[in-house]
């Protein structure tokens, strides 16, 4: 499974806005990665002023981090010699959402590839629980390339 | 087969879909840049593609998208690629 810690390490992200603990499988087509939200991530100060959900742009972020910007680096990887740094642009997102998440929950997201072409990749995700409901779905797309610096 | 004039009318009814809110379709003519003149993004970039190759029932490589900087590029590029499946 090395390279799905390469996949990880070359995630452009970091604390306190790194939403993937970890990928169980990836394809051509497919992934699956998990999330479990800390219980003092820093959005829950102020979403909501009482009781703690988790904001809906923050469950697009992590499909996005885990369906897209996973994939696409998998992608990416098969394609060409990769030397440069890795780059990525969310270009749109239209997303449904189900089910509220709390903190310390545990969340699965699916991933499928509609097409990557142009380095553009878009996929249709969906997020579940650790009750396996579903919790939000949609499609999101990128632009996804290795700069050649 | 159709001709070119509806071949132009065909491309500018797709990348209207993606022009910015502050570009009128008016503007779209045969020497347009895509990126610097019309201020489409690369996303919607390839889309215009993926449109013009279900519309026309042709199919774009990479190249073929780098050639494409103008409205006039894009015909020149349907052209090639229906005389190609002849």
């Amino acid at each position: 499974m090395l390279y799905i810690n390469n996949i990880i390490k070359k995630l452009p992200y970091t604390d306190p806005f790194l939403f993937v603990d970890g990928l169980q499988s990836v394809t051509e087509n497919t992934i699956e990665g998990s999330y479990t939200f800390k219980k003092d991530e820093f959005f829950y100060m102020g979403h909501f002023k009482e009781h703690a959900v988790t904001p809906g742009v923050i469950l697009t972020e992590c499909c996005a981090q885990i369906g897209l910007v996973c994939l696409g680096i998998y992608l990416l990887d098969g394609q060409e010699e990769t030397t440069g740094n890795f780059q990525v642009a969310l270009s749109s997102s239209e997303m449904q959402f189900l089910l509220p998440v709390y903190p310390l929950e545990k969340v699965t997201v699916k991933s499928n590839k509609v097409y990557f072409r142009f380095n553009k990749l878009k996929c249709e995700v969906k997020m579940y629980n650790q009750q396996a409901q579903l919790v939000c779905k949609g499609v999101l797309s990128g632009m996804l390339k290795n700069s050649d610096i | 087969m159709v001709d070119n004039d509806e071949r132009l009318a065909r491309l500018k009814e797709i990348v209207k879909t993606y022009l910015p809110e502050d570009v009128p379709i008016e503007a779209v003519e045969e020497e347009s840049n895509f990126v610097t003149e019309l201020n489409i993004n690369s996303a919607h970039l390839v889309d215009i593609i993926l449109d013009l190759e279900d519309t026309f029932g042709i199919r774009l490589e990479n190249e073929d998208m780098d050639k494409m900087q103008t409205v006039r590029d894009a015909l020149n590029i349907i052209d090639l690629k229906l005389l190609d499946k002849k």
